[in-house]
C-alpha cells in the first residue's frame, strides 16, 4: 500500500527530473560553446608551441613560466619578464583609473536621478541606458572621431587659444582611460542608482535636524548607505576594463597594449598559443577573485541588513 | 519657516556634474550622426549637408553583405537562446531548492562571468580543431558561440517575469482537471510572453553587437557589420564609417524603446 507521503515523494521525484530535462537544452549549448573550450585552453597552456601555430602535444610548463618570467638571450638566466609586466600594469593601472573617474562622474549623476521626481527617473534611466546597449565598437569610434588630432577637440581647443598645435590623445593610454569611461559609465551609474533609490531620507533629514552640513550628510549618512552600490558598480566597471580588447586596440592604435591585446597577439603574429592560453587563464583568475570577493561581500551586507 | 524650503536632498554641484555626464555621453554620438551627411571626406570638418555617405554604404557589397550576415546569426542565435532560456527558466523557478540548483544558475551565468577575450580565444583554439577535423567551416560555428553567450541575457528577463507571476491562476488550472501541457499554453505560456519578448530582444541585440568573439571565430569572407567595421577602422575613416554607424544606431535604439516599453508593462 501507498501512503501519501510516498506519493508526495514520487511527485516530487518526477518534477525534479522534469525541470533537469527542461534546462538541458541551455546547459548543453553552454557547455559545448563554453566552458568545455575553456577547459581545452587549461591543457593547452600545458604544451608546448606549433612551429606555425597550434600546439605541439609535448607537455611543457614553460607558457606559465613565460607569463611573468623570461629566459635572457645570452645567458639563459631567467629574470622578470619586462615586457609582460609592463602590459600588466597598465591593464590594472587604467582599469583602476576607469573605475575611479567612473564612480567620482557616475555618483553625482545616478544621485541626480534618484532624487528626481518618480515620473521622470525612468526617462532618465532610459536616457543612460540607452548609450549602453548601443554597440561599443561604434561608442569607441565616436571617442576616436572627436580626440584624433583633427578632431573636433582639439579643433575647439587650438579655437579657444589653449594649444596652437594638435593635441597627440589617440594611440596613448590617455586615449584608452578616455575611451572605457565613456562606454563603462553607464556600468556605474546603474548600479548606484539602484542602491541610491532605496535611499531613506529621513535619515538625512536627521542628519540635518543635528546640525549636519551638506559635506558631513554625504560622508557620513549617504555614502555609507549606497556602499553596496558603491562595490557593484566597481566591480562591474574594472571587471570588463581588465579584460577590454576593442577600446584599446581601436584607441591605442596597437602601439599601446592592455591584457587582452597580449592574449591576441600570442594567436596572431606571436604564434605561441600555450602562452595565450595561460594568460587568458591568469586573467579569468583575476575577474573570478575580484566577482568572489563580490559575492561574499554582497552575501555579509545582505545578512547585516536583512 | 526658512527650514520647510530647506532642500534636503540637495547636493552642491551634484546637478551639474549629472547634466555634464548626460552632455557628454551623447556628445561623441552626436558629432558622429551628424559628420555621417557631411558633403566633404572629413568627419570633423563641416562642408555642406549631403547624402552621398548613405548612398556609397549601400551600394558597398561588402556591408550589404556583412549586414545580411550579422542578421541571420543574430535571428538564429536569438531564438535557439530564448527558447533554450525560457525552459531554463521554467526549470529554475518557483520550486523549493533542489540538489544543483545553485550550479546551474552559476552554469546558465557563466558566460557572463568570463572575460570575452578568453571565450574568445577558447572558441578559436576547440573551433580550429573541427574545421580542420570535419571540414565544416559554415556560419554554424558563429551560430554556436552567439547562441551561448545569448542564453543568459535571454534568461533573465524571462526569469524576472515568472517569479513576479501570479501562481493561482495555474492552480485554479489545474484544480478544473487542465493536463499540465493545457495549463501550460493556456495560462503560463500568455502570461509569461512579455518576458519572452523581452528576452528575445535583448538577445538579438547582444549578438548583432558582438565583435570580440565574431572576430575569433570568423572563417575568411565570415564578417559581420561589427567585425568589418573594425576591420575597415586600421585604414583612413571616411563619413562612410559614421553612416554605417548612424544606420546600425538606429536600429539598436529602436530595439531597445521596444524592450524598454515591452518590459515596463505590467499584468
Amino acid at each position: 500500500m501507498t501512503t501519501a507521503a510516498e506519493i508526495a515523494a514520487r511527485a516530487e521525484r518526477e518534477d525534479i527530473r522534469k525541470r533537469w530535462l527542461l534546462s538541458t537544452p541551455a546547459l548543453v549549448i553552454i557547455f559545448l560553446a563554453g566552458i568545455g573550450p575553456l577547459l581545452v585552453v587549461v591543457l593547452y597552456s600545458f604544451l608546448t608551441p606549433g612551429p606555425y601555430g597550434d600546439v605541439k602535444w609535448e607537455f611543457s610548463t614553460d607558457a606559465w613560466i613565460g607569463v611573468f618570467l623570461q629566459r635572457d638571450m645570452f645567458d639563459d638566466t631567467l629574470g622578470i619578464a619586462d615586457a609582460h609586466l609592463s602590459i600588466f600594469l597598465r591593464s590594472v593601472r587604467l582599469s583602476f583609473a576607469t573605475t575611479i573617474l567612473t564612480l567620482i562622474f557616475g555618483f553625482p549623476t545616478a544621485y541626480f536621478i534618484a532624487t528626481r521626481p518618480e515620473r521622470t527617473q525612468a526617462l532618465w534611466l532610459f536616457v543612460i541606458t540607452i548609450p549602453f546597449w548601443t554597440n561599443l565598437l561604434i561608442r569607441t569610434f565616436a571617442v576616436q572621431e572627436v580626440i584624433r588630432n583633427e578632431g573636433i577637440l582639439n579643433n575647439a581647443l587650438i579655437w579657444l587659444g589653449i594649444t596652437s598645435t594638435p593635441i597627440q590623445i589617440l594611440y596613448t593610454d590617455w586615449a584608452i582611460g578616455i575611451g572605457m569611461v565613456y562606454v563603462y559609465l553607464p556600468l556605474m551609474v546603474l548600479p548606484l542608482y539602484a542602491s541610491m533609490e532605496k535611499l531613506d531620507f529621513r535619515l538625512v533629514e536627521a542628519g540635518y535636524d543635528l546640525y549636519a552640513t551638506r559635506f558631513q550628510v554625504l560622508r557620513r549618512i549617504i555614502i555609507p548607505l549606497v556602499k553596496p552600490g558603491i562595490i557593484a558598480g566597481s566591480i562591474l566597471v574594472f571587471i570588463p576594463s581588465l579584460g577590454a580588447y576593442v577600446t584599446p586596440r581601436v584607441l591605442g592604435g596597437g602601439r599601446q597594449m592592455m591584457l587582452g591585446n597580449l592574449i591576441e597577439l600570442q594567436f596572431g603574429a606571436g604564434r605561441n598559443w600555450p602562452l595565450g592560453a595561460a594568460l587568458a587563464l591568469t586573467l579569468t583568475v583575476i575577474v573570478t577573485v575580484a566577482l568572489l570577493f563580490y559575492v561574499r561581500y554582497a552575501a555579509q551586507s545582505e545578512q547585516r541588513h536583512g | 519657516m526658512a527650514r520647510s524650503n530647506f532642500a534636503i536632498k540637495r547636493q552642491p554641484g551634484f546637478a551639474t556634474i549629472a547634466i555634464f555626464c548626460f552632455a557628454l555621453l551623447y556628445l561623441p554620438i552626436a558629432t558622429l550622426v551628424v559628420f555621417a551627411f557631411n558633403a566633404g571626406r572629413s568627419v570633423a570638418i563641416w562642408e555642406g549637408f549631403s547624402l552621398r555617405w548613405f548612398q556609397q554604404a549601400w551600394n558597398n557589397d561588402l556591408v550589404l553583405e556583412a549586414s545580411i550576415r550579422s542578421v541571420q546569426i543574430a535571428s538564429t542565435a536569438a531564438i535557439i537562446a530564448t527558447v533554450a532560456a525560457t525552459m531554463a527558466a521554467i526549470a529554475t523557478t518557483r520550486t523549493k531548492p533542489y540538489r544543483g540548483l545553485t550550479a546551474k544558475y552559476a552554469f546558465i551565468n557563466q558566460p557572463l562571468m568570463i572575460p570575452e577575450i578568453v571565450t574568445a580565444v577558447a572558441l578559436l583554439i576547440v573551433f580550429s580543431r573541427i574545421k580542420v577535423a570535419t571540414g565544416y567551416s559554415g556560419l554554424g560555428y558563429l551560430i554556436a558561440a552567439h547562441t551561448a553567450f545569448c542564453i543568459p541575457f535571454a534568461y533573465l528577463p524571462i526569469r524576472a517575469r515568472l517569479e513576479s507571476m501570479d501562481l493561482t491562476l495555474e492552480t485554479a488550472a489545474a484544480d478544473l482537471y487542465a493536463t499540465p501541457w493545457k495549463a501550460f499554453t493556456r495560462i503560463t505560456l500568455p502570461l509569461l510572453w512579455p518576458g519572452i519578448i523581452a528576452g528575445l530582444m535583448l538577445a538579438f541585440v547582444i549578438s548583432l553587437d558582438d565583435v570580440v568573439i565574431t572576430e575569433f571565430v570568423k572563417s575568411g569572407g565570415q564578417d559581420t557589420l561589427p567585425t568589418y567595421m573594425l576591420g575597415q577602422l586600421r585604414r583612413v575613416v571616411t563619413p562612410e564609417m559614421n553612416a554605417i554607424s548612424t544606420v546600425f544606431l538606429l536600429i539598436s535604439i529602436l530595439i531597445v524603446t521596444l524592450f524598454f516599453f515591452i518590459s515596463r508593462r505590467r499584468t
